[in-house]
């Protein structure tokens, strides 16, 4: 491909944070329209990009519309880009939400709004480079890159509980605290690995990450490496114990930033942990698996519960979200092809759903200035279209069929039971009271904040509004596009991980074990 | 014996610079001085460019006491960049102390010239010569604002304690003289292997080396004097005592241990090793609860040191080519953070974080130098301290030091708690004052500089590395 597309990509959104720069700070309505335009070329280039794969390159699979530009020459580190049927969809999926991230409205971002969408322009473009990096230094650069945007974002337009003592600040650096912890193992694994890479190949080193898959290292080493790898991704990805960061960073942060968060940061976790951690280090992801699979359960079961339990909307959101990424966990978990295919489906689709989610919730608070559930109530009456993408998000998240979530919680379920071990059959058993869990506090919330009688304090708040419509538009829209075409999501992502689930009946092979 | 004077062009035009501006200084009169501190970083931004001239010279002088090679080269540079950009941002500061104003900057380059002699040193004397050349104007830099008693404190604790540290490190070199008979440093490790191996003196020599080099890098446990002396001292001098000092006392102590005692890395690697865990650690936690921002950025400064002697750890090409280049990068970060530090000081008087409130709104300029000066020391991405540490720690990490680099990256993430608390302060609360911050036009120069070339090693390191790694392969060719 001689048009660099996905560089252009990546591009868009940071020349519209350079361009924001010079616009005054009182025009902020400016600023705003800068970002959506650059995000919709984005938006409107991948989606060319997803069709031109989903088209032309199915069959064939592998890394197309790539770039290569040597970059920093000792470390043999490049700019090298690409995209699979595994980063598509999640670039796919950057690029939504991002856009509709820019139309969200958000509590007081009407305050120094400049400032905003420029930190928002450059979060955007860090998780979409995580997405289309083959070196795993530039991977890893981008993922740095996005945390402390959203560290100033969060305490400048964040907010703090009613129900819990914790203010922005407070959530915005345990946030960032418990993320950049994370990373320093798995900066410390990645640099092992180049340099246990490099003496494995007689010196050539190289972060490319579909060589360092073939490098093969000793079974000792993946273990350490993986679990280091692993403590980093999960704790990204949230997954009990290390998820408390989770919850109180969405209910502290700005609308966008959460949707953005919850909806594609979060699933960097998920795709580090496939990419790197599964594809170059297959016999540590096999010796870590059951450990993964039983974390993954108390994830399921463990936020569901405790979402029974909250009376603040961003709460309820944050944990159910901790809770989907469970499923996420247990499709990784059976390492085999169907299952992954689910988990990597459901970050897709926990990402367009708690978008929509986080949307919502974001609209209802900033419009009635409270996210207090037993304030709320009636608010149908109010906000009809709100209350609309209100319930789709939640039915979506109840895994509800023929919307986005169904196809791929299933399919993680087959994988699970299509595993030889048992441990993971019958923790996919105790899993699948989440689901359960998932249903009654999703529809709990929406009873008690949409429906019930009307509240004469609310009689003065504004429904969706002006530009407010994109996103509840083009997230609905999409949730019921895959819901309804799973073929659409779940081709394209068999594509990207085949490969990687090859690489398991290999490595089982060499260590003589089944899976 | 050679005497190839051209050579020593670099030291030569360093000791002319100080020598002339300390007797123009006496020519013109009071009033009128204020150009001097000008005068001298556009003389020693004229050295800097001749150092490149000396890039592949290689040669060592006067039978091995001094060396002029690519390492030493590249450590002068380090030097010069962190003269340049702090007498270039000092010049209002130094106005407001209001006595010996051409003094200060001449004794600026003197110091120059000692960090300059102590990385090309190739025997003892040489060493001691540099170093107290360096200390000692430190000494009256340290104590400048004569009527404060807060500096007049730093002078006097510098003076006794950096004394103390001196005489350690003399013993030190007295008994390996002693036991090889030897002050060349590359003679050093011959004689010991035809003396019969390692004598209990020579081991004892060798901690004490370490005794005394550890306290000018301030690495714990010798840290004790740094936080005292940079609150004390002008910041200018502290920018200066932060980067340049420390970076001259590096360049000597990779010398003498890579060459003097190359046989028995084993015993000093695990030394060096566990002092660096513990730099790092005591550094970082101590930075958290600290209200001043001088001495937040002297814990910071003692965690960096800790950082860079992984490096020495390493022992190799690599390893040395990491501290190097951190070094270099580690001198934009620290003189842009305490740039930011003078100018607030010498506008409203303080240094207390708390005062910090609003900064982003009284002048974005310094509020956004700081954050990504400090960032760049968290080696966040994509600034420069994130490539520093990734060929710091990737030299240690195949030579089972893994754990060192898990403590390494686990405390710079930890660091970031304290760094945020200050681009909190300025970022979120509102000013109690809401006067813009003026920023003088060589602070101004200073402050875009560090920022630009922080951003840009971060984004594209392949200069600077290409230098470090010229550098350090120089340190192993001479011999």
């Amino acid at each position: 491909m001689d048009f660099p597309i996905l560089s252009v990509i990546l591009l868009s959104p940071i020349l519209g944070a350079l361009i924001s720069v010079f616009i005054p700070k009182e025009e902020s309505k400016i600023v705003k329209s800068v970002a959506g335009i650059t995000t919709f070329i984005s938006l409107a280039l991948t989606v060319i990009v997803y069709y031109l794969y989903y088209t032309q390159h199915l069959a064939t699979g592998g890394m197309q519309f790539t770039e290569f530009i040597p970059w920093v020459s000792d470390l043999n580190v490049n700019y090298s880009l690409g995209v699979d049927g595994f980063s598509l969809p999640m670039l796919l999926l950057t690029n939504i939400i991002g856009f509709n991230a820019v139309f969200s409205r958000s509590w007081s971002v009407e305050k120094r709004g400049k400032e905003y969408y420029i930190l928002l322009l450059i979060l955007i473009t860090g998780v979409m480079g995580t997405f289309v990096a083959r070196d795993l230094f530039i991977f890893f650069l981008f993922y740095e890159v996005v945390v402390i945007p959203i560290y100033i974002m969060v305490i400048i337009w964040g907010s703090g509980s009613k129900t819990k003592a914790v203010t922005k600040e407070y959530a915005g650096m345990k946030l960032t605290i418990f993320l950049l912890i994370g990373s320093a193992f798995l900066l410390a694994a990645m640099i092992w690995m180049y340099m246990e890479a490099k003496g494995l190949r007689g010196g050539a080193a190289t972060f490319d990450i579909a060589e360092l898959a073939m490098v093969k290292f000793s079974e000792r080493f993946q273990i350490i490496a993986f679990g280091m790898m692993a403590f980093g991704f999960t704790t990204l990805l949230s997954m009990f114990p290390f998820h408390s960061w989770s919850p109180d960073g969405y209910a502290g942060a700005p609308t966008s930033v959460s949707m953005i968060h919850a909806g594609v940061l979060k699933k960097i976790g998920g795709y580090g942990l496939i990419r790197v951690g599964l594809f170059v280090l297959p016999m540590g992801a096999i010796a870590w698996a059951p450990v993964i699979a039983i974390l993954a359960v108390a994830n399921v079961v463990y936020a569901a519960l405790i979402c029974l339990a909250q009376k603040d909307m961003k709460y309820v959101v944050g944990y159910s979200s901790v809770s989907h990424m469970g499923f996420v966990l247990i499709g990784v978990a059976t390492l085999n092809l169907i299952g992954l295919n689910g988990a990597v489906a459901n970050m897709f689709a926990h990402g367009v759903m708690s978008a929509l989610f986080f949307s919502m919730v974001g609209y209802i608070y900033a419009a009635t200035k409270s996210r207090y559930i037993p304030d709320l109530g009636g608010l149908a009456h109010q906000m009809p279209v709100a209350a609309t993408g209100f319930v789709i998000a939640a039915l979506a998240s109840a895994g509800l069929p023929g919307l986005v979530s169904f196809v791929p919680e299933f399919t993680t379920f087959i994988g699970a039971f299509k595993t030889s071990s048992q441990l993971i059959h019958v923790l996919a058993i105790i899993a699948l009271t989440g689901v359960v869990l998932g249903a009654v506090y999703v529809l709990r919330m929406v009873a008690n904040v949409l429906f019930g009688p009307r509240k004469e304090e609310w009689d003065h708040v504004k429904d969706i509004h002006g530009s407010y419509w994109i996103p509840v538009v083009s997230l609905i829209f999409i949730i019921v596009l895959f819901g309804v075409f799973p073929s659409l999501l779940m081709d394209m992502v068999n594509s990207g991980i085949e490969p990687i689930a090859a690489k398991f009946i290999q490595a089982a092979t060499q260590i003589g074990g089944n899976i | 014996m050679d005497a190839n004077y051209s050579l020593m062009a670099i030291e030569i035009a360093t000791a002319l610079l100080a020598i002339g501006v300390l007797i123009i200084g006496l020519l013109v009169p009071k009033e009128q001085r204020y150009g001097l501190g000008y005068l001298v970083t556009i003389g020693l931004t004229g050295i800097f460019f001749l150092t490149f001239a000396f890039y592949g010279t290689n040669t060592k002088l006067f039978g091995g006491m001094y060396i002029v090679d690519d390492f030493s080269i590249f450590f002068k540079q380090i030097f010069l960049a962190a003269g340049i950009l702090v007498t270039l941002a000092a010049t209002l500061y130094v106005k407001k102390i209001g006595a010996n104003y051409g003094e200060f900057f001449v004794m600026m380059v003197f110091a120059t010239l000692g960090m300059m002699v102590l990385s090309s040193a190739g025997d003892f004397i040489t060493l001691y010569l540099g170093l107290e050349t360096m200390t000692i104007t430190f000494y009256i830099l340290a104590g400048f604002k004569k009527g404060d008693s807060k500096s007049a404190e730093a002078g006097v604790k510098y003076l006794i304690l950096g004394a103390m540290s001196s005489a350690v490190l003399l013993y030190g070199l007295s008994l390996i003289y002693g036991m090889t008979g030897t002050v060349i440093v590359q003679d050093v490790a011959a004689l010991i292997t035809a003396g019969g191996g390692m004598q209990p003196a020579l081991i004892v020599g060798l901690v004490f080396l370490v005794a005394g080099f550890g306290f000018k890098i301030s690495a714990v446990p010798f840290q004790m004097w740094s936080p005292d002396v940079y609150e004390g001292a002008p910041t200018p001098v502290t920018a200066f005592l932060a980067v340049g000092s420390k970076a001259a006392a590096f360049a000597a102590l990779i010398r003498f241990f890579l060459i003097a005692f190359p046989d028995y890395q084993a015993e000093w690697k695990v030394l060096f090793a566990a002092l660096a865990a513990l730099t790092i650690i005591v550094g970082n936690l101590v930075a958290i609860p600290q209200t001043n921002i001088k001495r937040m950025l002297a814990y910071s400064s003692i965690a960096q040191a800790g950082y860079i002697m992984t490096g020495v750890v390493a022992a190799d090409a690599a390893g040395i080519k990491g501290v190097a280049f951190y070094l270099m990068l580690y001198v934009f970060a620290t003189v842009g953070a305490f740039t930011v530090v003078m100018n607030f000081s010498s506008n409203t008087g303080s240094d207390e974080i708390k005062d910090y409130a609003g900064l982003a709104q009284r002048s974005p300029l310094m509020a956004a130098v700081l954050l990504v000066c400090l960032l760049s020391m968290a080696g966040i991405p994509p600034l420069a301290g994130f490539a520093g540490k990734i060929f710091l720690f990737s030299s240690i990490v195949s030579q089972g030091y893994l754990w060192l680099v898990i403590v390494g990256l686990v405390m710079s993430m930890a660091s970031v708690y304290y760094y945020l608390s200050v681009a909190k302060v300025m970022y979120m609360a509102d000013p109690t004052d809401n006067t813009p911050i003026v920023v003088p036009v060589g602070a101004k120069a200073t402050l875009l500089l560090t920022m630009g070339i922080t951003v840009f090693l971060g984004v594209y390191p392949e200069p600077l590395s290409v230098l470090a790694t010229i550098a350090s392969k120089a340190l192993f060719m001479i011999n």
